[in-house]
């Protein structure tokens, strides 16, 4: 009986091709919205990360109490040390220091008179090192500056291309930065302006520069020192090992942060940041929230279909019945249809939606030809992520939607007596 | 098992409609023994349908005693009814009522499949019936390919097939014309003979009745003739 019925289900395309394509489509665009959301946190995360938080970030605990203000003061000293004691204890984290700084910017005239005046916002990163994470972090490359080129020596900077036409700054231009030392006195360095360039963050493109740590080092007076020291996972994946970072980090405190010493080191993973954990959680709960009504969605036009086939089909079963087919083996045989037809769909809408998302995920959806030229050093290109989760969440709706569908329909054969039943299938 | 096959007692059967009741059948006392070839004539509404209805266990009469087979139709359950549907009756359409995706042969093989008959078993009673309504060169064929004659002669042998005791035909020739229909009732006519099963038609066709040997007249849910034709 089950390989006639498997027969018959085969050769019926309204019955199998017809619902399998809708089935199809409809988890296909499940699987694809969940790995291209996912693919969204995963910028989301990265970006974050890059520019201002890493994946982790050790500082002194001072200096962690204050980072608001940038307590350049409160950095930490003999950096190589520690970054050496952190990269041997952490071999599968990339380490790189960071020295963040705030100032005026002075832009004189040929005579040395004043031209432009403003405050700016500075950030020291190892530019220089060969092979340095900072270049990738950035997406730094010759190509990548709108005008100039990168910095080749440590009194080289970069500016924001927005801020330089405001302030009529041309490359070749000095600039002199007039802040703090880290030993609280003025601070007074001419840098030479190499390169201009778009960072696509509006508060970094007010006014931001960027400098070899050397330079800031230099203009600071911070020798071997740092205000933060960033740590990467060298895959760049954070998003699948938060529980991880927790104890790392944990691990790391109880055995280096002493609470009696304020220049001890204390590390902070990406979620203690900026709020990032109960954002992370606000957006997990949108993220599954939006796909949830996706689904629901999905999922009604889903049960319709199975609904209508079985509907359509009111003809046959009312033979079924004549001939002497009992009610629950009948319905039993339409729910197992609509099971091999959600479970078929469901594998042929995820093979698709993976491929698709895998696609997204090696090469991504380009939008850089929106912005000007590839002057945008991130997220111009956006990613699919696929996780476990992909590989599953359109059985789901897939299988439950027509099976629920079919079984409603179901409900009508049951629960009406034969020959009404008979009467309403017009047999 | 009572020598009739089909014996009624004081049958009503009553539809709601709306906040009344309708009397579709108002006291039908009926015997119908093994190897009749019977008919319920009468107009549009008379109640034959109803009767076939009951008669088939597809319905329950709403007062009294219906016995088919020596079961009472309205104590069986819905899977001791679908029992003997299965076994015992037959039913033919007037819509032929064949599946459209399976072949001539698959249609027919469908009440041996539910009775769990093996595969040679079933192979030699399709081939059976299919001869008994010369449809064997036709058994690879899909009811589309068919005319209207050929698609109620398989209709025919898809009744058959099981070799039931009761065959029930709701109006079987009012989709065919003179020529089919006289083939089908005497294909039907010759089987009953041959089989000795009891056909029970519902029709007001005057060809059917011709072929009838007894005939049972209707009129608003009562009998109002019984006669037998020699």
């Amino acid at each position: 009986m089950f390989k006639f019925l498997v027969k018959g289900l085969f050769r019926d395309s309204s019955r199998s091709r017809f619902p399998v394509i809708i089935v199809s489509i409809g988890i296909f665009l499940v699987v694809f919205l969940q790995a291209f959301m996912m693919g969204m946190v995963k910028d989301m995360i990265n970006i974050t990360a890059k520019m201002d938080s890493g994946h982790f970030k050790v500082m002194t605990r001072a200096y962690e109490e204050l980072s608001s203000v940038v307590p350049n003061d409160l950095a930490i000293m003999d950096v190589d040390v520690l970054l050496e004691d952190l990269r041997e204890e952490y071999p599968d984290i990339t380490w790189t220091p960071r020295i963040r700084f705030g100032g005026l910017i002075d832009i004189p005239d040929e005579n040395g008179e004043t031209r432009v005046q403003a405050p700016i916002a500075g950030l020291g990163v190892d530019l220089l090192t060969p092979g340095s994470i900072e270049l990738n972090n950035f997406n730094f490359s010759d190509t990548s500056v709108l005008e100039g080129r990168m910095p080749q020596e440590p009194n080289e900077i970069l500016l924001s291309a927005k801020f330089a036409e405001q302030a009529g700054v041309k490359v070749g231009d000095q600039a002199t930065l007039v802040g703090a030392t880290m030993y609280g006195s003025m601070a007074i360095h001419n840098f030479t302006v190499c390169g201009l360039v778009k960072f696509g963050i509006s508060v970094m493109d007010k006014g931001a520069l960027i400098v070899d740590i050397e330079g800031a080092r230099q203009a600071l007076d911070m020798d071997n020192c740092a205000g933060e020291i960033l740590g990467f996972y060298e895959d760049m994946n954070y998003g699948d090992r938060r529980e991880e970072s927790d104890k790392l980090r944990e691990a790391y405190n109880a055995k280096y942060s002493d609470e009696n010493d304020e220049f001890s080191p204390v590390m902070l993973n990406f979620m203690d940041q900026n709020e990032m954990r109960s954002l992370m959680v606000t957006m997990d709960s949108a993220i599954y929230g939006m796909l949830f009504l996706f689904m629901l969605v999905m999922f009604i036009v889903l049960w319709n279909a199975g609904l209508l086939n079985s509907i359509r089909r009111y003809s046959e079963v009312g033979l079924r019945l004549a001939i002497g087919e009992g009610k629950r083996h009948l319905i039993n045989s339409m729910l197992l249809e609509s099971l091999v037809v959600g479970f078929v769909g469901s594998i042929i809408g995820t093979l698709l939606g993976l491929a698709l998302s895998w696609y997204f995920q090696k090469y991504g959806l380009d939008v850089g030809y929106a912005m000007e030229n590839s002057s945008i050093m991130f997220a111009n290109v956006f990613r699919a992520k696929i996780t476990g989760q992909t590989f599953y969440i359109g059985f789901i709706p897939g299988m439950t939607a027509t099976f629920l569908g079919t079984l409603m329909a179901s409900r009508g054969i049951k629960k009406r007596q034969t020959a009404q039943l008979f009467k309403e299938l017009e047999v | 098992m009572s020598k009739e096959l089909i014996n009624t007692e004081g049958m009503i059967k009553r539809f709601p409609m709306g906040n009344r009741e309708f009397t579709a059948l108002n006291g039908i006392d009926l015997k119908i023994g093994k190897g009749e070839f019977c008919g319920l004539v009468g107009p549009s509404g008379s109640g034959k349908t109803t009767i076939l209805n009951i008669v088939g266990t597809l319905d329950i009469p709403s007062e009294g005693t219906v016995k088919v087979l020596g079961n009472d139709v309205g104590t069986l359950t819905a899977k001791m009814a679908a029992k003997l549907r299965n076994k015992h009756i037959g039913f033919i359409f007037q819509t032929y009522n064949l599946l459209p995706v399976y072949t001539v042969y698959e249609n027919v093989e469908l009440p041996l499949l539910l009775l769990g008959y093996d595969k040679a078993k079933r192979e030699k009673m399709i081939m059976d019936a299919l001869e008994w309504v010369d449809l064997v060169d036709k058994r690879d064929s899909r009811p589309s390919q068919l005319s209207g004659g050929e698609s109620q002669r398989v209709a025919v042998a898809r009744a058959m097939v099981k070799r039931p005791e009761i065959v029930l035909a709701d109006e079987p020739t009012a989709n065919l014309d003179s020529k089919n229909s006289f083939n089908i009732l005497s294909m039907m006519e010759n089987l009953n003979k041959e089989l000795k099963t009891t056909f029970l038609f519902a029709t007001h066709d005057e060809k059917v009745m011709k072929y009838l040997r007894r005939k049972i007249s209707l009129v608003d849910g009562k009998i109002a003739k019984d006669e037998r034709i020699k």
